[in-house]
């Protein structure tokens, strides 16, 4: 005969090691198996839709930086997207390359931190992070050459960039292109056939292929649960469509292909960086945009494959300097939306390797 | 490339599919009486030369006199996407039914939009603010929001 069990609710969070911001789940357990979920969040809500209708078109960039911190720069391209749309403004070659070439840059830094942390969760303290932050570094100081701030670029403007990178930008772009792939093979070495990694990792944390679909995931994500949706290659953006480069895709949807996903996008954005590198034309990088401009009234959606998934923007018109409406279409946020479904019935040591396997950032869940 | 499908197009073949739910279109976006708007989503996904299987955003827009919320539709099958409109009237107990049956990317993204446009989404299991605590006054992102 089975003792009688009673299930307990616990609070983890909004601080705890490892939720990679304010996070806070309500888990209801029997015994140490999970039986249901509640995210809540909103701790970082800053009100960025609403500052945006404040502000005009040029200064809502400043914005767009802080809400995926770990990568601005895909983050003003989708937003200057979005005006450009609007405003019908044409970009300059030029830019369009610094675009693609910075954004890729800033994806690999991101992959980094996102691979870092999802080891730390794992328990791998300190280590495997110190790794990948010691290659991220460089891309920051890369991106300090370029436009003098490291995080919160705001490199991009509505019809181009803000100017063009220094002379020695390119020399040091040229060495870390040829010390990357060693770096990142090296990282690969030493976490990818991990005994450790592979125990926690493979199977745990399945996400199918329909849900993954049906709940509107995207990025890593849904590509891991065998789905080759990249919207740089689907809906190509800039000078995408003139990149020679692969989708990475999972097979199995658990923990191990996203992580592995990942990895292996690091090397199709150092493909991407390169032939950026050698095919870049001269000429200006910024079309003739004044600092206010009205768009005509309508509405205009541009997305963008970010670092984390779709990330969109939704702009709304009224003729004036500034936006009526900026709807952020934030891929963390969204991606939350199968956590549930993906933690039912796996044991608590599991949550924290299947969430920090989303990879997900709060201060774009949050906005 | 991903297509975007003709407004008229669409318009035309659910407006033979369900007589009364279409208002109108243009260029790229069907407008859609809010009451069909389940039958015209699980249409959409299930018609397989439409197969929207993927709901990429809905927008809550608020223009005072009006809200409008926005469907972004893609599908990954065929490549191509479609923007659906739906116009609700009034300020107080705005309701929308919820299409989170069709897809279940809908959660999050309803809860928001209450949360923070005050619209409620009738159907959905959990609707409780998102972002903002239980108990927040008013609804930040409508026009006539002061703040408290």
């Amino acid at each position: 005969m089975t003792p009688p069990t009673e299930s307990i609710t616990i609070n983890m969070g909004p601080q705890h090691p490892s939720t990679h911001g304010v996070f806070r789940l309500r888990v209801t357990l029997d015994g140490e198996v999970i039986q249901d979920v509640e995210p809540i969040f909103g701790y970082l809500h800053r009100g960025t839709e609403k500052l945006a209708e404040e502000r005009s078109y040029t200064q809502i960039v400043t914005l767009t930086d802080r809400l995926d911190y770990t990568s601005s720069m895909i983050n003003n391209q989708a937003y200057v997207m979005a005006t450009e749309k609007l405003a019908g403004l044409e970009v300059p070659e030029r830019a369009q390359y610094l675009r693609v070439l910075t954004s890729e840059l800033q994806r690999i830094a991101s992959h980094l931190m996102g691979i870092g942390f999802f080891l730390q969760d794992l328990g791998a303290m300190g280590t495997p992070l110190m790794y990948c932050f010691r290659e991220r570094e460089r891309i920051l100081d890369l991106f300090e050459m370029v436009c003098g701030a490291r995080v919160t670029v705001s490199y991009m403007r509505p019809g181009g960039v803000t100017q063009d990178p220094p002379p020695e930008f390119w020399p040091a772009l040229r060495t870390l292109l040829s010390d990357f792939p060693h770096y990142i093979g090296e990282l690969e070495r030493l976490i990818l056939e991990n005994e450790i990694v592979l125990a926690r990792t493979k199977g745990v944390g399945v996400l199918s292929r329909e849900l993954a679909i049906n709940s509107s995931i995207s990025g890593p994500n849904l590509r891991a649960s065998g789905v080759a949706w990249d919207l740089r290659k689907a809906d190509p953006y800039d000078v995408y469509d003139r990149m020679d480069f692969d989708i990475p895709v999972g097979s199995n949807g658990d923990s191990y292909d996203r992580f592995l996903v990942r990895v292996m996008e690091i090397y199709q954005s150092l493909r991407i960086v390169e032939q950026c590198f050698k095919e870049i034309p001269d000429g200006p990088v910024r079309a003739d945009v004044p600092f206010f401009f009205r768009p005509p009234v309508g509405d205009a959606y541009a997305h963008v494959e970010a670092s984390k998934g779709e990330l969109g923007f939704y702009l709304v018109s009224d003729g004036t300097i500034a936006p009526y409406r900026c709807k952020i279409r934030a891929p963390s946020f969204i991606n939350l939306t199968a956590l549930t479904d993906m933690l039912l019935g796996w044991k608590v040591a599991d949550l924290m390797v299947i969430f920090g396997s989303l990879d997900v950032n709060m201060g774009e869940v949050d906005r | 490339m991903t297509t975007q499908l003709r407004g008229e197009e669409v318009g035309q073949r659910l407006q033979a599919a369900f007589p009364d739910a279409v208002t109108s279109w243009d260029d790229d976006v069907v407008r859609i009486e809010p009451d069909a708007i389940i039958e015209v989503c699980q249409f959409l996904k299930d018609t397989p030369d439409l197969d929207m299987d993927f709901l990429s955003s809905i927008t809550g827009v608020d223009y005072v006199e009006s809200f409008e919320v926005v469907y972004h539709l893609t599908s990954l099958t065929h490549n191509h996407s479609l923007v659906l409109k739906t116009t609700l009237y009034g300020r107080d107990d705005v309701e929308l039914p919820s299409v989170m049956g069709v897809w279940k990317g809908a959660d999050l993204q309803e809860r928001e939009i209450w949360d923070l446009m005050g619209i409620v989404f009738t159907g959905h299991p959990n609707m409780k603010r998102i972002l903002t605590w239980e108990g927040f006054p008013g609804h930040p992102l409508r026009k006539d929001h002061l703040g408290g």
